[in-house]
C-alpha cells in the first residue's frame, strides 16, 4: 500500500512532464496536422539551456531558489521557444501544401540535427548540476517503507496546474485562443477573415516549445542529470501521451501524459524496471491500432 | 514556391533588413548553444564556458549566407520565368543513368584488385555495399510503396540474431541460415504490418518506430535468449561450398583445396564479393518486381491509395507485400552483417541506425537505386575525411533531410524511369 | 432499353453522427442505361457513391448490385476493392484520383492489376517471365491501348498523368475505370471543371458507352447540358431524401426540383455553368 501511493506519487510526477511536452505534440496537430516529431528535441534543448542557466546562477553566487528556478525558467522559455519558431519556419513552413511523408521526414531531419547540435556544441558527456530542491516531507510510514513526497515533485505538480490553469484561460478566454481554434477548424476561412494564419501557427509553435521548455526545466530541478538523447525517448512518450489522449485535444494531452507517467511508474515497480519502455511503445501501438481517435479525440472521417 | 513571393526585385534597405533579422535569430538561437556551454573539467561542478567569437562568426555566416540566398533565389525564379515547362521525355537521362549504373557495377567489381594490399579500403566499401543493400530494401517500402518505415533496424536485427543464434546454437552455415533468417525477417514484417498497415502515413511511421524499439529492447533485456547487451559473439563467418578462409592445415581450408598461398586478405575480398554479388540481386529483384504488378500497384498505392481501392485492388496485400519483401532483404543484409562482423549487440540496432537508412532512401531520391549508391558512399567516406567530419556527420545528414525536403520533396535524383513504355504497333513492349 | 433494374438501392440511410447525408433512399439503376443523380450541394450525393462503393458502411438499408452471371450481390457487405473486383462496379472521383507520376498507360494497366497478378503467380511467373505471364501482360497492354484508341487518348500514352489538362486527366480517368471492365460505371462530376467542347465531347462518350460498349452507367453531374441530354433516367436528391425520379423532360418541370434548385440558390450556378 505504501510503496503504491509513493509510485502514485512519482507517476503524477513524471505524467505532469510528459503532459507539458505532449500538449506541444498536439497543438501542432491540430493546426497544421502534422507529427512534429523534433519535438522531443526542442525539449532537449530547453533541459540543456536550464543547466547552462543553473551554472550560471551559481557562478554569479545567486543563492535564493525561488529567485533562481523563476529567471531559469524564463530564460528557457525565453530561448526555446525560439527554436520552437525557427523549426517551424525552417523545416515545415516551406513543406504547408505538400503531401503527408515530406513534413515527417523534414522533422525527423530537424530531430537528427538538433540532437546532433547539441552533442556538437555542447558535448556528449551527461551534464550533472548541483541539487537545488532536496528537501521533502515524509508523509507516513509503513513498516520499513517512508512514503515520501519530494519538494521537486512539489514543484513539478504546482508548475504544471498553474501552467494548465493560465493555458486553458489563454486558449478558451483570449482572442489569440479562438484565432487559434479557428485555425484548427479551417486555416482558409480563417484567413479569409483578416487573420494572420502563418503567425498563429508559428505563436502555437513558440507556446509548445515553451511548455516544453518548462517540462526541461523541471526535469533538470527532478533528476539532476541531463543528456543531449533524452529527447528521443521522452519525446516518443509524450507523443504517446498525446495520441492515447486523443491527438489534437489539450485536456486529452494532459490526461494521456498522466496515464503514461502512472503506467511507467507502476510497471517499473511491479513488472520489471527493464521493460517499462516497451510498456509505453505498446500503449502506442495499441492505440493506434485499436482506437486511433484516443480517448478524448473526435473520429475523423476518412475524405473520399 | 515561397521564393516567388518573397524575393522579386527588393531593394537594398530591404535585402538588408531581411538579412538582419536573419542573424539577429542566429544571435538568439546561437547564444544558448554556440555562444555558451558547460564544462566540467577540473572538478565535479559544471563551469561555464564562453565561445563568443564563435558565435560572431556563426551570426556573420547566417548574415552573409541569407543575402547570397536572395540572390540566388532569385537568379533561379527569373530563369524559371525565362524556361517555364520542361519537357517530360527523358529518354536520354535514363540512358546516361544506365550507363553510369553498368559502370559504377564494373567499378565496383574491380575495387578489391585496385586495394588489393589494402585492408581499410575494401573493409569500407564493404559496409558501403551494407547500406547500399539496405538502401535499396527501404526503398521498396519508402520510395516505391510510400510507405514511412521509421524502424526498418528491427528487421536488420531480425536477420542479424537469426543467423546468430542459429549458426552458434544450432551449428547452421550462413548458406544454411540466409533463407531461413531472410523468411523470419518477412514473417515479421508481416506480423507488423498486418494490424498497422491501414493506419493513416504518419501513424504507421510512429508505429513502427515502436515496433523497432520494443525488438531492440527485447534484445538488450531478454539476455537468455540474446545475450543481452553484451549480445553474440563468435558467429562463423561465411564460407564457400562447405570450404572456409582459413589458415592452410585447418579443417576445410580453401588455401588447401585450391593449392594456393593463404593470405588473411582473401576472406576479405570474398566477404566484399558477397555483399556485392546480395547488393545487385537485391537490385535486380527489386526492378524486376517493379514491372510487375505487385510492382506497380506499390506506385500506384504510393500515388492514391483510394483510386486503388476503387479499381478492384486490395491495397492491403499490397503494402503487406512491399512490407515482407523489404523486411526480407533487410534480414538478408542482417545475416551478412553478422557474419561479416562475427559479433552482433543490441548496440548496432538503435532508432539512428533506421534514421541513417532512411536518409539515405530519402536524400538519394525516393525509388532511386543509383541515389541510395551516392548517398551511401557520402554517409560511410564523410566520417573516413577527419575525426571532425565524423562528429558533423549526423549533423550535415539531418540538415541536409530538411533541406532537400524543401529544396525537392522528391528528392535529388527524383527522375521516375516508366515501367511500361508503347513504342508503336510492332515495337517491343519489354 | 431493358426495364429490368441492375442495382437496386432500399432503404438506404448514412448517418454521421448527429447529419443524415442519406435519408430513406430507395431507387432502381436500370440496366444498360444512363441514370443521372442531381441535386443541390450537399444533398448527399458523393455520400451515395461512396455507400455504393464501399467506401462508407451504410448505418443501414441494402444495396444489391444484380450481376449478370454471379447473380445477386450484396454491396454493403463488401469493402470497396471487392465492390470493384466482385460485383463490377467501378467508380471515379469528382476531384480526379489518377497516379500522377506514372504514365497513362501505366495508370490503364495497374487498373487490370488483378487478373495480372493472377497471371504472375505471387511474381514467380512474372520474374521468371513465364509464358503464361506474357501472354497476360500483353492482353493487358492491347485492353488498354484499345481503350485508348476508343476515347481518342493515343497521344497521350506515354505521359505522365498528372501533367495532362484538366479535361483529358478526366477521360483518363474514365479509361482507367474501363479497363477494369464494369457493367456499372458510377462517374461522380466528370463535367465539373470541362470547357463546352470538352462537354459535349463527354456527353458522346457517355452515350457510345452505354449504347455500343453495354456499360451501364450512373452518373453524379451539376452541368445540366450534360445530364439532361443523355440521362435515360434521372433522381433528384435533396436533403438525402429522393424528392422527384423521372425522364429528364418531365424533371425539369417538375415543382419539387425547381424550388429545390432555387431555395439553394443554386440553379443559376448550374445554369450558368451549363451556358458557360
Amino acid at each position: 500500500m505504501a510503496q503504491a501511493i509513493q509510485q502514485l506519487i512519482n507517476g503524477l510526477t513524471l505524467g505532469a512532464v510528459y503532459g507539458l511536452i505532449a500538449i506541444g505534440y498536439t497543438m501542432v496537430y491540430g493546426i497544421i496536422g502534422m507529427i512534429n516529431f523534433a519535438h522531443g528535441d526542442i525539449y532537449m534543448v530547453g533541459a540543456f539551456i536550464a543547466v547552462t542557466s543553473f551554472t550560471l546562477l551559481a557562478a554569479f553566487g545567486v543563492s535564493s531558489v525561488p529567485f533562481a528556478l523563476l529567471a531559469v525558467l524564463v530564460v528557457a522559455i525565453a530561448f526555446t521557444s525560439v527554436y520552437g519558431w525557427a523549426v517551424e519556419r525552417i523545416a515545415y513552413r516551406p513543406l504547408r501544401a505538400s503531401n503527408r511523408l515530406a513534413p515527417l521526414i523534414s522533422a525527423i531531419g530537424m530531430s537528427i540535427f538538433l540532437e546532433n547540435m547539441v552533442q556538437v556544441t555542447q558535448g556528449a558527456r551527461i551534464k550533472p548540476i548541483r541539487p537545488i530542491l532536496t528537501g521533502g516531507i515524509n508523509l507516513f510510514t509503513q513498516g520499513t517503507f517512508t512514503v515520501r513526497l519530494f519538494e521537486t515533485q512539489i514543484l513539478i505538480i504546482v508548475t504544471t496546474v498553474a501552467l494548465m490553469a493560465g493555458f486553458t484561460w489563454l486558449i478558451t478566454r483570449t482572442s489569440f485562443g479562438r484565432q487559434q481554434r479557428a485555425c484548427e477548424q479551417d486555416q482558409v476561412v480563417t484567413k479569409v477573415l483578416g487573420y494572420n494564419v502563418d503567425r498563429i501557427i508559428s505563436v502555437t509553435f513558440m507556446i509548445g516549445a515553451g511548455l516544453a521548455a518548462v517540462a526541461g526545466v523541471m526535469v533538470t530541478v527532478y533528476y539532476g542529470v541531463v543528456d543531449f538523447f533524452i529527447g528521443f525517448v521522452v519525446g516518443i512518450k509524450a507523443f504517446t501521451a498525446a495520441v492515447l489522449g486523443g491527438i489534437g485535444s489539450l485536456p486529452g494531452a494532459m490526461l494521456g501524459g498522466l496515464i503514461i507517467g502512472l503506467v511507467e511508474s507502476f510497471w517499473a515497480a511491479y513488472l520489471s524496471a527493464e521493460y517499462k519502455d516497451v510498456a509505453s511503445f505498446a500503449i502506442l501501438i495499441l492505440v493506434l491500432m485499436f482506437r486511433p481517435t484516443g480517448l478524448l479525440g473526435r473520429p475523423e472521417v476518412e475524405k473520399v | 514556391m515561397q521564393a516567388a513571393a518573397t524575393t522579386h526585385a527588393m531593394t537594398l534597405p530591404q535585402r538588408l533588413k531581411d538579412a538582419f533579422s536573419v542573424a539577429f535569430i542566429a544571435l538568439l538561437l546561437g547564444i544558448p548553444m554556440i555562444g555558451l556551454t558547460t564544462t566540467d573539467e577540473g572538478g565535479t561542478a559544471l563551469k561555464v564556458l564562453t565561445r563568443w567569437p564563435a558565435l560572431a562568426l556563426f551570426v556573420a555566416i547566417c548574415f552573409v549566407g541569407r543575402l547570397a540566398l536572395q540572390v540566388v533565389r532569385e537568379a533561379l525564379a527569373r530563369r524559371r520565368a525565362r524556361r517555364p515547362a520542361k519537357a517530360p521525355a527523358q529518354a536520354g537521362s535514363s540512358r546516361l543513368l544506365t550507363v553510369i549504373g553498368w559502370a559504377g557495377v564494373g567499378a565496383a567489381l574491380l575495387v578489391p584488385v585496385a586495394f588489393s594490399d589494402n585492408r581499410y579500403a575494401v573493409d569500407l566499401a564493404t559496409t558501403v555495399l551494407i547500406y547500399v543493400m539496405l538502401g535499396w530494401g527501404l526503398n521498396v517500402v519508402v520510395g516505391l510503396a510510400g510507405l514511412l518505415d521509421l524502424g526498418y533496424v528491427a528487421f536488420y536485427a531480425v536477420g542479424a540474431y537469426t543467423y546468430a543464434l542459429l549458426s552458434t546454437q544450432l551449428g547452421w552455415s550462413f548458406w544454411q541460415a540466409l533463407p531461413v533468417a531472410g523468411g523470419v525477417a518477412a514473417f515479421f514484417g508481416v506480423i507488423l504490418g498486418y494490424p498497422t498497415l491501414r493506419l493513416r502515413g504518419d501513424y504507421l511511421a510512429i508505429v513502427t518506430l515502436g515496433f523497432g524499439e520494443i525488438i531492440r529492447l527485447i534484445l538488450v533485456n531478454w539476455t537468455s535468449f540474446s545475450g543481452g547487451p553484451n549480445g553474440i559473439s563468435e558467429i562463423p563467418r561465411p564460407g564457400l561450398f562447405g570450404y572456409n578462409f582459413t589458415p592452410p592445415g585447418s579443417e576445410h581450408s580453401i588455401a588447401d583445396l585450391l593449392q594456393i598461398d593463404y593470405s588473411p586478405m582473401q576472406r576479405l575480398f570474398f566477404l566484399y564479393y558477397l555483399i556485392l554479388a546480395l547488393a545487385l540481386l537485391t537490385n535486380l529483384f527489386v526492378r524486376g518486381m517493379r514491372k510487375l504488378p505487385t510492382g506497380r500497384a506499390w506506385e500506384a498505392v504510393r500515388e492514391d491509395e483510394i483510386a486503388c481501392k476503387a479499381l478492384g485492388i486490395n491495397t492491403t496485400h499490397i503494402k503487406l507485400a512491399a512490407f515482407a519483401i523489404g523486411a526480407m532483404l533487410g534480414g538478408f543484409a542482417g545475416v551478412f552483417f553478422a557474419a561479416r562482423q562475427g559479433f552482433i549487440s543490441p548496440e548496432s540496432f538503435t532508432f539512428s541506425e533506421s534514421a541513417i537508412i532512411l536518409a539515405i532512401v530519402v536524400l538519394g531520391g525516393m525509388g532511386s537505386q543509383m541515389g541510395v549508391v551516392l548517398a551511401s558512399l557520402v554517409l560511410v567516406l564523410l566520417p573516413e575525411l577527419g575525426r571532425d567530419f565524423a562528429q558533423y556527420r549526423m549533423l550535415l545528414f539531418g540538415a541536409a533531410m530538411v533541406l532537400i525536403m524543401v529544396w525537392r520533396p522528391g528528392g535529388i535524383l527524383a527522375h521516375r524511369a516508366p515501367t511500361l513504355v508503347y513504342t508503336g504497333p510492332k515495337g517491343d513492349q519489354a | 432499353m431493358s426495364r429490368q433494374a441492375l442495382l437496386s438501392v432500399e432503404n438506404l440511410t448514412m448517418r454521421f453522427g448527429g447529419l443524415t447525408a442519406i435519408d430513406d433512399l430507395s431507387l432502381e439503376v436500370p440496366h444498360k442505361a444512363i441514370t443521372g443523380i442531381i441535386g443541390p450541394n450537399g444533398a448527399g450525393k458523393t455520400t451515395f457513391f461512396n455507400c455504393l462503393t464501399g467506401f462508407y458502411k451504410p448505418t443501414s438499408g441494402s444495396v444489391v448490385m444484380h450481376h449478370p452471371v454471379r447473380g445477386p450481390v450484396r454491396l454493403a457487405d463488401l469493402p470497396s476493392h471487392k465492390v470493384a473486383r466482385v460485383a463490377q462496379v467501378v467508380r471515379t472521383f469528382q476531384n480526379i484520383r489518377l497516379f500522377a507520376n506514372m504514365t497513362v498507360l501505366e495508370n490503364l494497366v495497374v487498373a487490370q492489376h488483378n487478373a495480372l497478378q493472377k497471371a504472375s503467380v505471387f511474381s514467380l511467373a512474372g520474374l521468371l517471365r513465364l509464358p503464361s505471364y506474357r501472354k497476360a501482360a500483353d492482353q493487358a497492354l492491347e485492353r488498354a491501348l484499345s481503350w485508348l484508341t476508343r476515347l481518342k487518348l493515343m497521344e497521350f500514352v506515354n505521359h505522365p498523368a498528372g501533367a495532362l489538362p484538366y479535361g483529358t486527366q478526366r477521360r483518363v480517368e474514365i479509361a482507367r475505370a474501363l479497363c477494369v471492365n464494369p457493367i456499372l460505371l458510377c462517374l461522380d462530376e466528370p463535367a465539373a471543371g470541362l470547357n463546352p467542347k470538352e462537354s459535349a465531347e463527354l456527353n458522346e462518350l457517355l452515350l457510345y458507352l452505354c449504347r455500343e460498349e453495354d456499360v451501364s452507367i450512373l452518373l453524379i453531374e451539376h452541368d445540366m447540358s450534360v445530364v439532361m441530354n443523355v440521362s435515360d433516367h434521372i433522381c433528384v436528391l435533396n436533403y438525402g431524401r429522393k424528392i422527384a425520379e423521372g425522364a429528364p423532360a418531365d424533371i425539369r418541370v417538375n415543382p419539387h426540383v425547381v424550388k429545390a434548385y432555387l431555395g439553394e440558390d443554386d440553379l443559376e450556378d448550374d445554369m450558368a455553368a451549363a451556358g458557360a
